[in-house]
């Protein structure tokens, strides 16, 4: 009796999964609502407030996406994954996509069989030390006792660094991140490594942060970014041209202050057609003409998400490097608006 | 003899000496600290060290806790205020104190409803753990699971009502014809009950749950210790009965019901709960479709209730070997059938021996319902790993939040040890 029922819903399943992945769109706006995969808790990326409000970096992509498909930023469900469960929610379809810092990798991509929409933080793996150390640069850490978290990438790019700079070092290896700041705060080891955005994080929440110092060398890459699933373009492109849309806004100026008045038309074409007085951009994804309005409006733009939520003004501390607008000696490029 | 004693006594006492306290070293305190600290030179050593040891541990927990500050609204004011002097930082406790209990989603307003489940919960498991209440407060145990359900989770209250209606047709069925034909009565009623649910179902209207009473409070929405709480004592109750019949199912003359008792009960035995919990969160959302997966609460309660049922059924064989031969033999001899001999002679006396095993499992169970943690519900541990610990006010605080949820369980898992002594006490008849 319950193996007929499994083999039947297996079934259903199998059949339903196929009409499911004909239209991600559709299937957001029939539901009112966008199932947004984040972490379980992250600081500055996403974390729910003390009235359970989710707040973030990452959670901002989720509200854009939200509010240029539906108009309402607040039409998010969260979903909250682990470094473990986030593959197989985004695959089985419990998820429309996924913004949970995770790294863009060729074989997530086409192994795992994802869509990288783009890159909403360019992080990379650094090093933390006590500044008592007297430490400046990681080559000078041979023989240095390292917290590492195992079974991370972490793991892999921190030995292939020791070995190709021809110096020795000792792992402390630990668990999850908290473990990490005790460990590392108890002395257990000299240095901690992470990507870097964690370890300004971690360091803003010391006693003294003025104590530890970053040091300069960055050994990784890891491009952060949302991500959807294979087999639908047309919902790809939705979440692609919302972040970029973040990105343009302010590359152009537009930030959620000044929208409403640019909103009623402006000299520049290109800010017309993204706020939708002008062109039919919206038309082509299948969404209203004033998306982009929306997306913006949603939490501000790229800019503004950046500094409300991990920037320099924040206990985080994020200073914009690698992710300043491409015209400020950044990465962060988005293509253009026609 | 006597005579000389006679003469040679100047003074004889005409009444007898007033009772005098004892020496001072044989009362009060100081007797009890010879004999049980001090009685010879390792013990009076070894107290000497304790004593230093405690001192040692209080000597920096105290002003930590004493010094500790309750009303400040992130760490860093925390620090600000301590300035460098030791002081726990408690206010994260009392800020999130609604997230530690109920989780970060379910709505404020409809607190009241798992505050008045709770309440209820006492009344409910009473009966069923004191013996000597009234029986008809029975009655109330059986109605609360859907009670319960139905103030937790909202929503229409036929949902909770056709299956109610389900158990009592099925317990009726069973009650008629279960006393001379038990297979009859047993597997009549479960295909009754089904009928029952299905067609209820089906009759309850799309749409019931919108504009019900209490609002409908998804699944996911649940957090806190309140997840804790409701799965340790939803999979304990579950899984006590469903240990007995593995366990009843194992000692089977029967090959295949034993055959299928065995592999399960080594098969769950074989396998870390955590794995569990992964198909139940992971795996099974491969199988269903997305937009009728089967509940997760319920998956992982399922997944906890066969687990632990496993650790059960080897309990309760234990305390079914252990009693003599003789009193399976008594019962054949009395022309009891099968079921009647187990009900009312082998499993009250095999139970009563494994109750120690039984509360052990329990607690061991109720602890780790915190493993759900790693499949994203936000049960106490949870909320202090992901959303509190992941917050910029209050990254950084450990020992208060995890002290915290310590002690939560502490409290719980001390009462249950508690009562399972007391019970054993009074189950003792003495031979």
């Amino acid at each position: 009796m319950k193996k007929s029922v499994v083999f039947g819903a297996l079934t259903v399943a199998g059949l339903a999964a196929g009409a499911a992945a004909a239209g991600t769109l559709d299937d957001v706006k029939a539901r009112g609502k966008l199932n947004c995969g984040v972490t379980t808790g992250l600081v500055g990326f996403a974390a729910p407030d003390a009235n359970g409000e989710w707040m973030g970096f990452d959670v901002g992509v989720c509200r854009a996406v939200a509010a240029a498909v539906l108009g309402d930023p607040k039409a998010v469900e969260f979903v909250p994954t682990t470094g473990k469960t986030r593959f197989t929610a985004l695959a089985s379809g419990e998820i429309d996509m996924l913004a949970r810092n995770t790294t863009w990798t060729f074989s997530r991509d086409v192994d795992l069989k994802f869509t990288f929409v783009g890159v909403n933080y360019y992080d990379g793996q650094g090093f933390m030390v006590p500044k008592e150390l007297g430490v400046s640069s990681a080559k000078e850490l041979d023989g240095a006792t390292v917290c590492i978290q195992t079974g991370t990438t972490t793991e892999l790019n921190l030995a292939d660094f020791f070995r190709s700079n021809n110096i020795s070092y000792e792992p402390v290896p630990i668990e999850t991140n908290a473990e990490a700041q005790q460990q590392y705060l108890a002395g257990a080891c000299d240095v901690y490594t992470t990507d870097a955005s964690g370890l300004a994080a971690t360091r803003a929440t010391f006693e003294d942060p003025s104590a530890h110092v970053l040091l300069p060398e960055i050994i990784s890459k890891e491009p952060l970014g949302p991500l959807v699933r294979h087999g639908d373009d047309n919902w790809g492109d939705v979440v692609r041209w919302s972040l970029n849309a973040l990105i343009t806004a302010e590359e152009l100026g537009v930030t959620s202050a000044n929208i409403g008045e640019m909103a009623a038309g402006t000299n520049n074409p290109e800010i017309n057609r993204l706020l939708g007085t002008e062109g039919n951009l919206g038309e082509m994804l299948g969404l209203s003409a004033d998306w982009g309005k929306n997306a913006i409006m949603a939490g501000g733009n790229y800019g503004e998400l950046f500094e409300g939520n991990i920037g320099e003004s924040t206990p985080i501390g994020l200073a914009r490097g690698l992710n300043a607008q491409w015209t400020d000696g950044g990465l962060i490029y988005s293509p253009p608006f026609r | 003899m006597s005579d000389q004693n006679n003469n040679s006594i100047a003074f004889v006492a005409t009444e007898t000496i007033p009772e005098s306290p004892p020496p001072a070293r044989e009362t009060g305190v100081v007797k009890w600290m010879r004999e049980n600290l001090f009685s010879s030179i390792p013990n009076s050593i070894l107290t000497i060290v304790s004593l230093l040891l405690i001192y040692s541990v209080l000597k920096n927990t105290l002003p930590w806790i004493v010094n500790g500050l309750w009303t400040t609204s992130s760490l860093a004011e925390c620090r600000e205020i301590l300035d460098g002097t030791t002081g726990a930082c408690f206010s994260v406790l009392t800020e999130r104190w609604n997230q530690l209990i109920y989780g970060f989603k379910y709505p404020v307003e409809e607190y009241w409803r798992p505050n008045v489940a709770f309440v209820l919960m006492l009344i409910a498991i009473a009966p069923v753990l004191f013996f000597d209440l009234p029986r008809k407060l029975l009655i109330f145990t059986a109605l609360y699971p859907f009670v319960a359900f139905w103030l937790i989770w909202g929503g229409t209250i036929l949902g909770p009502l056709v299956a109610l209606i389900g158990f009592v047709v099925a317990g009726a069925f069973f009650q008629k014809f279960g006393r001379n034909n038990f297979a009859l009565g047993f597997f009549g009623a479960v295909i009754i009950a089904l009928i029952v649910w299905s067609v209820g179902g089906a009759m309850i209207p799309e749409g019931a749950s919108d504009n019900a009473l209490l609002p409908a409070v998804p699944s996911r929405d649940l957090g806190g210790f309140m997840l804790n709480m409701m799965l340790g004592l939803t999979c304990v109750s579950l899984s006590v009965p469903l240990g007995i019949a593995l366990a009843l199912g194992r000692q089977s003359d029967m090959p295949l019901i034993k055959g299928i008792c065995v592999v399960f009960i080594e098969f769950v035995r074989g396998v870390p709960l955590i794995t569990l919990l992964f198909v139940a969160s992971v795996m099974l959302s491969y199988f269903f479709p997305p937009e009728a997966t089967v509940d997760l609460f319920l998956r992982v309660v399922i997944m906890i209730t066969l687990f632990s049922a496993a650790y059960i059924a080897e309990v309760v064989r234990g305390g079914l070997a252990a009693l003599p031969k003789g009193q399976y033999e008594a019962a054949d001899s009395l022309g009891l059938d099968y079921p009647q001999a187990m009900r009312l002679i082998i499993l009250p006396q095999a139970l009563k021996i494994s109750i120690p095993g039984i509360v052990n499992v329990a607690v061991g169970l109720f602890k780790d319902t915190t493993l759900v943690s790693v499949i994203s519900m936000f049960d106490l541990v949870g909320m202090i790993r992901g959303p509190i610990l992941a917050s910029t006010e209050w990254n950084g605080v450990y020992w208060e939040l995890f002290g915290f949820a310590a002690a939560l369980f502490f409290v719980v898992c001390y009462g249950i040890s508690q009562y399972s002594q007391w019970l054993e006490r009074k189950l003792h008849k003495g031979h």
